[in-house]
């Protein structure tokens, strides 16, 4: 990768090129958004259960849909930015047990108020990510490695530390402790809008998006984002912090398992230990779907949240269709390709006229 | 014809009557359809309005437990002229979102499980709000109540549990190996609890990683042959037990392998006397049930239980129940 794709056209060479053909620029610009093949898949899907699905376009049913998305698409945004960044996160679904683990058990041990164990959590969740990033930019093992290892050390721990504390599988019910209600506001409350019942997950989703994008197209730090994924060691000869952006990318899918783990623990009291294995690949789905790519430098935050909608979309979409969900790993798998190729095409395409 | 040489004619007409004259006698496609058209189906036996109901549960993919609670499910809905709907997830956050979509789908009853409680409450209750009935299954005897539901269909977990430690202690065993193939689920240790409870010697439980298989038989293998005074190995559920007969065979143990639930693996080492005995929670009766008795509340306004669990199980299956059941748990009733 030598970061010609990338969707930020300033830092780049090769736009002087584009504005020689001014009359097609506007287009291709719009062709080469890294969310264009996303954002047709997802009015499909959409235009497609809105006529399979019974009561699919009912106010309460979107809600749920968008609530859905919204529990994917937090976790999303950081790991889009992570591979943005070039690195990805296997650890990204467990953590997000973790946290919530930690806020229970410590508010809970402690007899404090459930605000401390939260902090607590947030702390636990940034070290895990500076943890992962520490390794990676130190040992230079690959990602996969690395983050394959926390992974499977956050499943034994969470398992491990919540029968060891609790004596059971899972946490002690907080509901009744000083600070979950207000606790519960933030990271769990259902806001009535206009006689629809939205998740407060949902406001916390599109304001991580809104960071994200401000974060990768108006800031320095977004500019190291594309440079560390497009090529670390061009990027590290112009002078870019390259240890200091992947760590920080790293606690940055830390603290969105904070959000998702705090999430989790003030809608349900207690939190089973076993659960979260697997969703990484989920946030990873949401990412890919959503134009990030593999190899790195190349992606967007927008693109990310698409990604989750359309993964939202599909889950439920498949309940309100009534179909058997059986094949609800199929339909996903065929839109991922879907999505990659009319991506890369697109993309090719749009190389291609320059 | 005349393009094709008369060897090709001559090959492909053998292949065909070779293929027809060496069909097995035994087993195979063609006997699961003659067993299936043997198990009851049928069309609707009531002119109820259709309608829908919803199941939801947390089965993880391809559970055959899940698959029999199912047709359980299906059967019943065709006899009540009921629009039947199936989904599932082991992660309990999607399960509730799973009940939601359901209440959003504005269905005439729900059957859930509670194997996460305290994950399901506030769907449950959006389901009560919405005017659904609820009837929960299989897991979460203890909260159904409290939390709305107009029943609830299942074994309790941890009678269940003391009625394997009293079979136990009948057989006059000493030392038991209690298999949890699943960290984290409450009803396991439900169970687990359930025997110590109830059997005269000692309970040691052993934990396996229950999706490999592989692993999980040198682990029991592995504990026999450490510990020689294992006189029975309980495993919870039916894939487990045959796996635990061949890590005795490995092990040259001659602890007595007991199993929780059924299948026709089970069902015939029972009958052979591999299998000391099983204890069955009738994973389709709970299905049948669930759909029956929300027809029944719906046509009727009945309620079966009189706010206590309506209970399937335990049943204990020995020898002597087994060959009938055989071809039950072949057909995936049982």
């Amino acid at each position: 990768m030598t970061g010609t794709t990338t969707n930020r056209p300033a830092a780049h060479p090769e736009t002087s090129a584009a504005e020689t053909f001014p009359q097609n620029s506007a287009l291709r610009r719009l062709l080469t958004r890294p969310e264009l093949g996303s954002v047709v898949g997802a009015i499909a899907v959409f235009v497609f259960f809105a006529c399979a699905a019974d009561g699919f376009l009912r106010a309460s049913s979107l809600s749920t849909v968008l609530y859905a998305s919204s529990t994917i698409g937090i976790m999303a945004v950081p790991v889009a930015l992570l591979m943005i960044g070039g690195e990805f996160d296997l650890s990204a679904g467990v953590m997000v047990t973790s946290s919530a683990l930690v806020s229970s058990m410590f508010s809970y041990q402690m007899t404090a108020n459930v605000w401390v164990g939260v902090g607590v959590s947030l702390l636990v969740t940034l070290a895990i990510g500076a943890f992962n990033g520490f390794m990676l930019t130190r040992t230079r093992l690959p990602s996969f490695i690395v983050t394959l290892g926390t992974f499977l050390m956050l499943t034994g721990m969470n398992l491990g530390f919540t029968k060891l504390i609790d004596g059971t599988v899972s946490t002690k019910t907080i509901g009744d402790m000083e600070g979950f209600s207000s606790a519960h506001a933030v990271f769990a409350s259902t806001l009535t809008i206009g006689g629809v019942d939205v998740k407060v997950t949902i406001l916390w989703w599109l304001g991580l998006v809104a960071l994200a994008s401000w974060i990768l197209l108006r800031t320095r730090t977004g500019n190291w984002i594309f440079a560390v994924g497009g090529n670390k060691d061009a990027a590290r000869a112009v002078g870019v912090p390259v240890t200091g952006t992947k760590t920080g990318l790293y606690m940055g899918v830390g603290l969105g398992a904070w959000i998702c783990g705090q999430h989790l623990l003030f809608s349900f009291d207690a939190v089973q230990s076993g659960e979260g294995v697997g969703n990484e690949l989920i946030y990873i789905i949401a990412a890919v779907i959503g134009g990030c790519l593999i190899t790195g430098g190349y992606g967007s935050a927008i693109g990310s949240a698409v990604g989750a909608l359309l993964f939202g979309m599909t889950s439920k979409g498949i309940v309100f269709a009534e179909w058997n969900p059986d094949w609800f790993k199929f339909f996903l798998g065929a839109m991922l390709l879907l999505a990659t190729l009319l991506n890369t095409w697109v993309r090719r395409r749009a190389e291609a006229t320059k | 014809m005349a393009r094709f040489p008369t060897w090709v004619v001559i090959a492909l007409t053998g292949a065909l009557s070779l293929s027809l004259a060496g069909c097995s006698s035994t087993g195979g496609k063609r006997a699961e359809d003659a067993r299936k058209a043997a198990a009851a189906q049928g069309r609707a036996a009531v002119n109820t309005p259709r309608w829908t109901f919803a199941m939801i549960t947390h089965s993880g993919d391809g559970d055959t437990f899940w698959d029999i609670v199912q047709s359980g499910a299906k059967q019943a809905a065709v006899k009540d002229n009921i629009n039947f709907l199936y989904s599932h997830d082991a992660e309990a956050q999607q399960q509730a979102q799973l009940v939601d979509a359901a209440v959003d789908k504005k269905v005439d009853g729900i059957i859930v499980t509670l194997a996460k409680p305290d994950a399901l409450k506030a769907a449950v209750a959006r389901a009560e709000k919405a005017g659904i009935p609820v009837i929960t299954v299989n897991s979460g005897s203890a909260q159904s109540k409290a939390f709305g539901a107009l029943t609830h269909v299942g074994q309790d977990e941890t009678v269940a549990g003391e009625a394997v430690g009293q079979e136990l202690t009948e057989r006059g065993r000493k030392k038991v190996l209690c298999v949890l193939h699943e960290q984290g689920n409450v009803g396991h240790e439900q169970r687990c609890a359930g025997v110590a409870k109830t059997f005269s010697g000692t309970v040691e439980n052993l934990y396996v990683n229950g999706t490999n298989m592989p692993d999980t038989q040198a682990a029991i293998g592995a504990r026999l042959q450490a510990d020689r005074s294992v006189d029975a190995v309980v495993t919870l559920g039916a894939p487990y037990a045959d796996t635990a007969v061949k890590a005795k065979a490995d092990a040259g143990s001659r602890a007595e392998v007991d199993t929780f639930d059924l299948n026709a693996k089970v069902a015939a080492e029972l009958k052979d006397g591999t299998l000391g005995f099983a204890v069955d929670q009738q994973p389709y009766l709970q299905g049948y049930q669930a759909v029956d008795l929300l027809w029944l509340y719906k046509y009727n306004g009945d309620v079966l239980g009189g706010g206590r669990p309506v209970l399937t199980g335990p049943q204990i299956v020995t020898k002597d129940q087994a060959a009938t059941l055989e071809e039950y748990t072949k057909r995936g009733t049982r």
